[in-house]
């Protein structure tokens, strides 16, 4: 049971660090975006997991939360990112 | 039986938290290869595709174990419940957004024309407009 916890929790940070490395890597800003996204789900999940490992209910208002206004962000930039940013690749 | 204490079965307890970590786990094994895949993919469409797919499975992967969790049929039920919305919100929102980034990717200019099968998009720009 605690190794499963162990694992559950180092499967959780080896993909939030994955996202930070692609968040400070990403050629542009949309890529920024994407990884962002990315990361806020994963809070998501994490606070899911809580409730279903601990076996409580009190997290869901913020789930619902983040799930109903994540959207705004990716939408706001990508609406008014530059027509072309100068990036390679 | 009566409704009541059907509602009141329960899982025994090592089972429930058992496929509640057991679906967990495959949730966050969902988030790693979500987040492999935006460091692997080389183009901002190929990312958005690795990211909202297994991103949002995970998620409801994770939410069906909160409903595990509770126990009871009535819990499991009441739990399913509560989760349905976030579950709801994330499939309404989640191709939304990877809908807006995706064109403006497309107007920017940062994905790999090669790469492309169909490009529908340039087919409909060339389409003067009001030409139906």
């Amino acid at each position: 049971m605690t190794a499963m916890l162990v694992a559950i929790m180092a499967v959780f940070g080896i993909a939030a660090i994955l996202c930070v490395v692609r968040i400070v890597r990403g050629p542009s800003i949309l890529d920024r975006t994407v990884a962002s996204d990315v990361l806020l789900t994963e809070v998501m999940c994490v606070l899911g997991s809580d409730m279903a490992i601990n076996g409580h209910t009190r997290n869901i208002p913020v789930m619902l939360i983040i799930a109903a206004v994540s959207v705004f962000g990716s939408i706001s930039v990508a609406r008014y990112v530059a027509r072309r940013d100068n990036t390679t690749s | 039986m009566t409704v009541a204490s059907f509602f009141e079965i329960a899982l025994p307890a090592p089972a429930a938290e058992g496929i509640a970590l057991v679906l967990v786990l495959l949730g966050a094994i969902l988030c790693l290869s979500a987040s492999v895949g935006l460091l692997h993919f080389r183009d901002v469409p190929s990312r958005l595709h690795a990211a909202t797919k297994p991103q949002v499975l995970g998620l409801v992967l994770i939410c069906l174990a909160i409903a595990v969790s509770q126990r009871t049929i009535g819990g499991m039920l009441l739990g399913v419940l509560i989760v349905v919305p976030v579950i709801l919100l994330q499939f309404a929102t989640a191709p939304l957004a990877a809908h807006m980034v995706g064109r403006q990717a497309y107007r920017n200019g940062t994905i790999t024309q090669r790469g492309l099968v169909a490009d529908e998009y340039a087919e409909s720009k060339r389409t003067p407009p009001a030409a139906g």
